[in-house]
């Protein structure tokens, strides 16, 4: 067995080493949950595939260095960053949503990748397309649990990821605005019915989308500097979302921190057996492997359908 | 009143079954069809026939598989990249190991083959999963298959780069893929196929099978009601478009970029040929062709516009212009004409049957 395991290049199996990969997966997990995240408020409101999530999360951060790159504090750029998501938001609204109402499913989300693609482009037209290192004080020691070692800046993500979810859970449940969300997420028809305008509430769940989108940027850029691989990484949200089901934000949660956590330990434990990088794909066949089983994800709503 | 569809009557059945039942537009196919094997070749200039006539034919193969399957039967993939890869390793390999005696299309076809069942595979999903969750799924096969091909060195002849150059293969003598090729043979060569794929798709799509999928698309619960087999009609759909894939994979790396590499077939190739599906028009064998024209010259104009005006920008604000002006053009093209170019070609017809006495 030793010797097998040395011929692969696989680490011996120690319980500290097992945590220490384990729960800096369950951190990467926190990230594609902020990612899959803003798409599930989306979805949920609109049942719009949102795709150009991940390069809102790109064009946040974007947005978000330069405003501190040209010398403004972090909670003033936090600030304008915020309205510049506002603002993208109602425009998407207007421009993009409101003219494609009762198109079919797969034109919208065709039109979201038109959103991706020109979000791109203008996001690095202003700001430019160098990597750009950014710090905002979080720390960035690390700390030993035991003796596996943990990140600082994972904590700290988890810390803030958690506190996102719970102010959502807070604001959808408490809120007039939380309300009126639920309710469009429901039924579109039974919501207009009893006046909510569908409009407004699309535009403040897409402003909703940028917050979270701007955080996970935040987290991400910190991680890793703010450059374009943000919006690819973020494409990894997907298998998270099909894991979790796209209407469920504990859905969202769970399938990150599932699908986190699964790709490290494979990629260290098993990846070895095929060539290493098998993080690329993993995520995608699990979810695949899963949706064979139960097709609406975990948390999902099952779909029933009449002829 | 140059185009009229009335007072044509048919006495057979044959007559009545054509694949384009109207004389003018059998005479317009076929003109076009002549023109692009006898003229274009000969007045064509290398730049046109290599840059850009060449990608644009084996994309519309391309978009053809995936209108076949995404457009006629209504399954959404996002795996079109993959299967190209499939297609273009396997030829790969057949051909460099095949004996010398064998025409150069056999591996391009087993290549189309090989995608195919990796097509079946992947589309296994497809019976529990619909929609958006399928799409995902197909992502899988994207990212995995590329993966594969990058890993496992069997299928590149344990070439040390990994990236090897297309084999040079002759027809009558002419090389028609590999760098030796003239733009000419290769043209003609990848122009077979596209005249071949192409009548093929539209008869498919117009008999037993072709109705059975689109069926599916439209209520799959009702198709299975009316003795429609899920199983064999949606695997049916994907086999057949990864083999379409499959075949544009190997001719773009055999006759366009005469290498086999990886990042060829990449993410943004699946969505470069959903966008010509789309934007030429879902469920169209015409509009697989609109929009492969469409979204492959977008790009290149755009490049070409700031020079005309006499306007010096640098490149990467010209990339990051022509990206905002992309994501646009598609977004607009959804908003104002959903159908797509085939359905433009649709009215433009209509238009021109009153024409010049609209009333």
């Amino acid at each position: 067995m030793e010797a097998f395991a040395a011929i692969f290049g696989i680490p011996p199996f120690e319980l500290w080493f097992f945590f220490e990969v384990l729960i800096g997966g369950l951190m990467s997990g926190v990230m594609y949950a902020l990612v899959a995240l803003g798409f599930v408020l989306i979805f949920k409101a609109s049942s719009v595939f949102n795709f150009s999530q991940g390069v809102m999360v790109l064009f946040a951060a974007l947005n978000f260095v330069g405003f501190i790159e040209l010398g403004l504090p972090a909670w003033a750029s936090f600030i304008l960053t915020m309205g510049v998501m506002i603002l993208l938001a109602v425009t998407i609204e207007r421009v993009v949503l409101r003219p494609l109402v009762n198109q079919p499913h797969i034109s919208l989300f065709m039109a979201t990748i038109g959103i991706a693609i020109f979000l791109e482009g203008f996001g690095e037209l202003i700001w430019g397309s160098n990597i750009k290192p950014l710090n905002v004080g979080i720390p960035d020691d690390v700390v030993f649990m035991g003796d596996a070692m943990i990140q600082q800046a994972d904590l700290f993500a988890a810390a803030v990821a958690s506190v996102l979810v719970l102010v959502l859970a807070l604001f959808f449940h408490y809120t007039r605005i939380g309300r009126a969300l639920r309710a469009v997420a429901d039924d579109h028809q039974a919501a207009l019915s009893v006046g909510i305008p569908l409009n407004q509430i699309w535009i403040i769940v897409w402003s909703v989308a940028g917050f979270v989108a701007l955080v996970a940027g935040i987290m991400w850029g910190s991680k890793l500097g703010v450059q374009f691989s943000l919006a690819i990484l973020a494409l990894k949200a997907l298998p998270v979302l099909i894991l979790g089901g796209f209407t469920s934000i504990p859905g969202a949660i769970i399938g990150g921190l599932i699908i986190g956590a699964g790709e490290k330990l494979a990629e260290v434990y098993v990846g070895s057996f095929f060539g290493g990088a098998i993080e690329e794909w993993f995520a995608y066949i699990v979810a695949m492997a899963f949706l064979a089983f139960r097709p609406q994800g975990l948390f999902g709503e099952k779909i029933i359908e009449r002829v | 009143m140059f185009y009229r569809e009335a007072g044509q009557f048919k006495t057979s059945y044959a007559g009545d079954q054509q694949m384009l039942p109207i004389p003018l537009d059998r005479a317009f196919v076929i003109a076009i069809a002549a023109i692009a094997i006898f003229v274009v070749p000969v007045i064509g200039s290398q730049y046109w026939l290599e840059s850009i006539l060449l990608p644009v034919m084996i994309l519309s193969i391309a978009a053809l598989g995936l209108n076949i399957l995404t457009g006629y039967c209504g399954q959404l993939s996002l795996g079109t990249g993959g299967f190209m890869a499939a297609g273009a390793y396997m030829s790969y390999k057949v051909a460099t190991n095949m004996p010398e005696f064998l025409p150069v299309w056999i591996p391009i076809i087993v290549g189309g083959l090989f995608a195919a069942m990796i097509g079946i595979v992947f589309g296994l999903p497809s019976l529990r999963i619909k929609g958006f969750y399928l799409a995902v799924a197909t992502l899988a096969a994207q990212f995995f298959l590329l993966w594969m091909f990058q890993k496992i060195p069997w299928f590149v002849n344990d070439s040390i780069s990994g990236v090897p150059s297309a084999p040079p293969e002759t027809i009558l003598g002419f090389y028609v893929t590999g760098p030796n090729a003239s733009p000419e043979a290769k043209y003609l060569f990848v122009l077979a196929f596209v005249i071949i794929l192409a009548i093929l798709a539209r008869n498919m799509a117009r008999s037993r099978i072709g109705r059975s999928w689109m069926a599916i698309r439209d209520m799959d619960i009702a198709a299975e009601l009316i003795g429609i087999r899920p199983l064999k009609t949606k695997l049916s759909a994907f086999a057949i478009s990864s083999f379409y894939c499959g075949i544009a994979g190997a001719l773009w790396s055999f006759c366009y970029i005469s290498t086999v590499e990886p990042t060829a077939f990449d993410i943004d190739r699946s969505f470069q040929v959903l966008f010509m599906v789309i934007v030429g028009g879902l469920g169209s064998v015409l509009g697989a062709f609109l929009g492969a024209i469409f979204i492959f010259l977008l790009p290149i104009f755009l490049n070409n516009v700031p020079a005309w005006f006499g306007l010096e920008l640098a490149t990467d604000v010209v990339s990051h212009i022509e990206l905002m002006v992309f994501g646009a053009a598609i977004i607009f093209f959804l908003i104002v004409e959903p159908h797509g170019l085939a359905r433009l070609w649709q009215i433009t017809k209509e238009k021109m049957r009153l024409w010049p006495f609209p009333h």
